[in-house]
């Protein structure tokens, strides 16, 4: 692309909204016209999603496709700040499009209501010049890298989690996600935002690097994070850098490539642990029928603050190993965490130190509590 | 010998807090201080698959050979967006 006059009154219209590009030596004209001509896909409207939009659609992208399957949920609005109370049940990718077309009339908009997979992901990945993965799964993260690497665009990658965040750029050529994480997480094992929390500012943080590198690559200018990974640490304010090489046992990479297509990424599916589920529907009656029986709430002591669990008996996963004496192994317990991740492991060690009458609890509290219409536990 | 570990997101609760020291054999390798943390806290068993080593600020593979003072930090694939 070459730098030229814009064409007509209503581009040097369109162009004064980005004077302050226009300034910098390193974008000017023939870098605003760059970004107008550039087409970038930001799977994910959500909390990396939101800084993510705001950015590229006040730069000037051409056009940005944003894909998500979800809806607005009230807990969203703590980091998701593209959208508004008014907003609530609405579907993401409609709800951002309006609030992108608000931003910028010059932006051409796909509002994806998809969830990017193995059947669509290369297809959508071919249509973009730059992919931005802000999606909060590790199977949709697997998916998008397979689909880059095949398609060969940059993939730029952010994560979060409580206050760190993970930020890369998987370019072409370069280390890949799955060099730096070879396989999913078995399901359960890793902790979502949803289980474990996240700070809002932080999405703010790690999305706006992802928007900056990004806005780089259409540019073709400085350094990308390809080949290093940046973590910020929100709490201690500090970042630190990890060099990444490409993995020469990765299935993307060199001529021992395996991975030839996109394929369903599939979690490691959690051990068989031979510990029965009780559905959340069935607790009460479990626990009226067997006057014994308590539920062992391993909740953290900040957890269980939001709410009691019927007949529990509280111990936190954290000091679990230090207070199983206390606990009788013929007592039937029902373990019982948040969401059901944590107390999958808490019923595996009384499983291990011979406790025989246990229950697990089936999507934790949280389940729980949604079927009795209460507000605890959220 | 003695390394200085960094744990990041989920892997702080399993580690206990985000920093830590712990003593290693002469010549231990990263896969051999993995070992010690499993056997220290059962937690970790299942995260073996999952968790990238760092050492000195170069992910590296688990046969890196450890030296005093060395800083190896534990990082896990952060799920949320």
């Amino acid at each position: 692309m070459s730098a030229r006059e814009p064409e007509s009154l209503a581009g040097r219209r369109e162009l004064r909204r980005y004077s302050r590009h226009l300034l910098i030596p390193e974008v000017a004209l023939a870098g605003q016209e760059r970004l107008r001509a550039a087409r970038v896909l930001v799977v994910g409207a959500g909390g990396l999603g939101s800084p993510v939009l705001q950015y590229l659609a006040a730069a000037g992208i051409g056009r940005l496709g944003i894909a998500d399957d979800d809806a607005v949920d009230e807990t969203n609005l703590q980091r998701q700040v593209l959208f508004a109370e008014s907003d609530i049940g609405r579907p993401k990718a409609v709800a951002a499009a309006e609030r992108v077309a608000a931003l910028n009339r010059f932006v051409g908009i796909d509002a994806l209501q998809v969830r990017v997979d193995a059947a669509n992901a290369r297809e959508l990945v071919r249509l973009y010049d730059v992919v931005v993965d802000a999606t909060d799964s590790f199977r949709s993260r697997y998916t998008l890298n397979d689909a880059c690497r095949l398609e060969g665009k940059p993939d730029v990658y952010g994560s979060i989690f409580r206050f760190d965040g993970q930020v890369s750029v998987f370019a072409p050529g370069g280390p890949c996600y799955r060099c730096l994480f070879p396989e999913a997480p078995p399901e359960g094992s890793v902790p979502t935002c949803a289980e474990g929390g996240v700070l809002g500012a932080l999405a703010g943080l790690v999305g706006t690097w992802q928007a900056n590198e990004a806005l780089k690559l259409v540019l073709g200018i400085g350094s990308t994070l390809a080949g290093r990974l940046l973590v910020i640490d929100a709490l201690d304010a500090r970042t630190r850098e990890f060099e990444l090489a490409i993995d020469p046992d990765c299935p993307l990479h060199g001529e021992r490539a395996r991975i030839r297509d996109v394929v369903e990424s599939e979690p490691a599916a959690p051990r068989d642990d031979g510990i029965p589920d009780i559905e959340p529907g069935d607790l009460d009656a479990y626990l009226e029928s067997l006057p014994a029986a308590l539920v062992l709430d391993v909740r953290e002591p900040h957890e269980a603050a939001l709410g009691l669990a019927p007949r529990a008996l509280h111990v936190p996963a954290s000091v679990l190993e230090a207070r199983l004496h206390e606990l009788d192994p013929a007592t039937p317990y029902v373990v019982a965490c948040r969401v059901g991740a944590k107390s999958r492991w808490a019923a595996q060690r009384l499983h291990d130190a011979g406790f025989r009458r246990i229950l697990h609890l089936r999507g934790g509290l949280l389940a729980y509590a949604v079927l009795h219409e209460s507000f605890d536990f959220f | 010998m003695t390394v200085r570990l960094l744990a990041f997101a989920g892997l702080r609760d399993v580690l206990g807090g985000p920093k830590r020291e712990l003593s290693v054999a002469d010549g231990a390798t990263l896969a051999d201080l993995w070992a010690e943390l499993v056997r220290a806290r059962p937690q970790f068993g299942p995260l073996e698959g999952s968790t990238r080593f760092a050492l000195n600020g170069r992910l590296v593979a688990r046969d890196a050979t450890l030296a005093e003072g060395d800083e190896v930090a534990l990082m896990p694939p952060f799920g949320g967006g």
